[in-house]
């Protein structure tokens, strides 16, 4: 990210400067190493951990216990719930960013306050409403008994709180950044004859692209992710309402730490992947994404 | 649609499409994903009345669990404020082999997901795990007790601080630092007087970002915690036990008195930053 400002050392006041705003180097080494120590010991550690339990019985060992009917079940569960929750708060997203950042309105800081709302909620809170809702003594719970339509302890659950827990990602990606390209290119559009549409799928679109995949990227990561919000709705019936994080804790409370720590080796995984692609998208295009540009 | 652009009426008139739609669509996902649930946990804890909603929320298992929830993550964002603020300036001031590795990989707690930094991190710090048979000698527990809680919470935290502090630190002038270095200044008077007053806001947003997330967390915790009643419970896992027990006004009444509290701490860390502005 950033790149050392070193002095000059053809500038004669230089050196000078340099001994004057620069600590000496038993100091600079210090703080590197108390930084990356911290890192290593919090952050590194940990992660180098699952995989090591995971492949503590040999490969093997990892592979069956990922091949077992229950985490296959989980694993499937866990993608259909990220590939219905994703596209919605992506829709949400992009709808809410074109009436927010191209159009001037009173109220519009409030909308953006709610729409950030769910980051500021515990995860047991953001399933914690939805039992409030629809569970069996929730307000609708016996209108949804009577009509035989299970939310909670069920797969609708599970989404709707994934959606609430990954709500703003999008929209609070593109609203910064659609606010700074402004209309111009749009009104250009419309002016030459282009209708709504076709201003939106060839000028706004493409201008966001960069921006809507970040956001999408980490609200995937988040859907595969969560543990709380999921937890409180699922009711872990095995083989049903597990998902994959869910399902490690399951392992985990039954001493199954290598199935355990296989199905945490594949989210660890996904974290990984997810950061990759994140680090290149903020390195390639880091111009047109709004979080890098402050 | 009409009675939103009435209600909102547009400042500036624009030529472009669809206004109404778009801003009728995100109201109404709004209200039904997240307005309409959270009106809910605010007003079910009515039922109880107030003095049955003090009665749950001065229940000793309750003021037990807020107290380890608030407390541990009072010092887990202490010590990341301190070392989140020592990698930012590592980041953004020096250069290193694997700088960039190293930049990338603090997003890492939000990145993953908080089942398996529980279960990583409690196999770390049990009795037998790498860093807890290193402890052990020593006498200090960390895995099912209070300080587990914490390691989990300052794990959690880290990147809150650091990506709020570090592009803070790279805008920063070198300038005035040459200047308070031409006017005689030490290096540690330039660091405590000119560079950490420059920051502070920046480390308080952190910090507050960092107390806020520790609060409400709930998978990374609850693993290596040991979830004893009165000793190593949280909050949120007692909203948990609440809503197992079909306790739904009890566990909302719990949830009331957490956001509560974390808006009380939030306003006194913003006016702090304010006061801090106006100086």
């Amino acid at each position: 990210m950033a790149t050392e400002t070193k002095a000059p050392a053809a500038s004669p006041a230089a050196p000078a400067t340099a001994a004057a705003i620069g600590e000496p180097a038993w100091a600079r080494n210090l703080l590197i190493a108390l930084g990356l120590g911290f890192i290593g010991l919090f952050l590194v550690l940990p992660l180098v951990a699952v995989f090591i339990e995971a492949l503590s019985n040999g490969i093997g060992a990892y592979l069956a216990a990922l091949h077992t009917p229950d985490t296959l079940a989980a694993i499937r569960l866990t993608l259909l719930v990220a590939a219905i929750a994703v596209p919605c708060n992506l829709v949400f997203g992009v709808i809410a960013a074109w009436a927010i950042a191209k159009f001037e309105f009173t109220g519009r800081s409030v909308l953006i306050t709610f729409i950030d709302l769910p980051f500021s909620v515990s995860p047991v809170i953001s399933g914690l409403v939805y039992v409030l809702l629809f569970g069996a003594h929730g307000w609708f719970g016996p209108w949804l008994v009577a009509n035989n339509v299970q939310i909670i302890f069920a797969v609708p659950g599970i989404v709707l709180a994934t959606i609430f827990v990954t709500f703003p990602f999008v929209a609070r990606e593109l609203i910064p950044l659609m606010q700074e390209q402004g209309t111009e290119e749009e009104e250009a559009a419309l002016s030459l004859g282009a209708n709504g549409w076709q201003t939106f799928w060839r000028v706004t679109l493409p201008n966001i692209k960069w921006g809507l995949l970040y956001g999408v990227l980490l609200s995937n990561a988040r859907a595969m992710g969560e543990f709380g919000a999921v937890s409180v709705v699922s009711g872990h019936i095995r083989g049903l309402t597990n998902t994959m994080p869910l399902h490690v804790e399951i392992l985990y409370n039954e001493y199954n730490f290598v199935g355990a720590f296989a199905v945490a080796s594949l989210l660890a995984l996904l974290a990984l992947v997810t950061l990759v692609l994140k680090s290149l998208l903020e390195w390639r295009f880091g111009h047109e994404l709004a979080v890098t540009r402050h | 649609m009409r009675v939103f652009a009435r209600f909102l009426p547009r400042r500036a008139p624009s030529v472009l499409p669809g206004f109404g739609p778009a801003l009728g669509f995100a109201l109404a996902y709004l209200s039904i994903i997240v307005l309409m649930p959270l009106a809910a946990l605010v007003l079910r804890p009515a039922e109880l009345g107030f003095s049955g909603f003090v009665a749950v929320a001065t229940q000793p298992r309750v003021l037990a669990a807020l107290r380890l929830s608030f407390g541990a993550s009072l010092i887990a964002a202490a010590i990341n404020a301190v070392f989140g603020m020592i990698v930012a300036w590592v980041l953004v001031r020096y250069s290193f082999p694997g700088k960039r590795l190293v930049d990338a990989l603090v997003d890492l707690p939000f990145a993953l997901p908080t089942a398996v930094a529980g279960v990583a991190l409690t196999a770390l710090y049990a009795p037998n795990g790498w860093i807890g048979r290193l402890l052990q000698p020593l006498g200090i527990e960390v895995a099912f007790t209070p300080l587990g809680v914490v390691v989990a919470l300052v794990f959690i935290g880290l990147p809150f601080v650091v990506r709020t502090v570090q592009p803070v630190l790279q805008d920063l002038d070198r300038e005035v630092e040459e200047a308070a270095a031409s006017l005689g200044a030490s290096r540690w008077q330039t660091i405590v007087r000119v560079i950490l007053p420059a920051i502070l806001p920046a480390l308080l947003t952190g910090f507050a970002l960092a107390l806020a997330r520790g609060v409400g967390e709930y998978g990374s915790v609850i693993f290596i915690a040991g979830n004893m009643p009165l000793v190593s419970e949280i909050a949120p896992l007692l909203i948990v036990i609440k809503l197992e027990q079909y306790d739904y006004a009890g566990a909302a009444a719990v949830g009331v008195a957490m956001l509560s509290i974390s808006f009380v701490m939030l306003l006194i860390l913003n006016l702090l930053q304010r006061w801090h502005r106006g100086h």
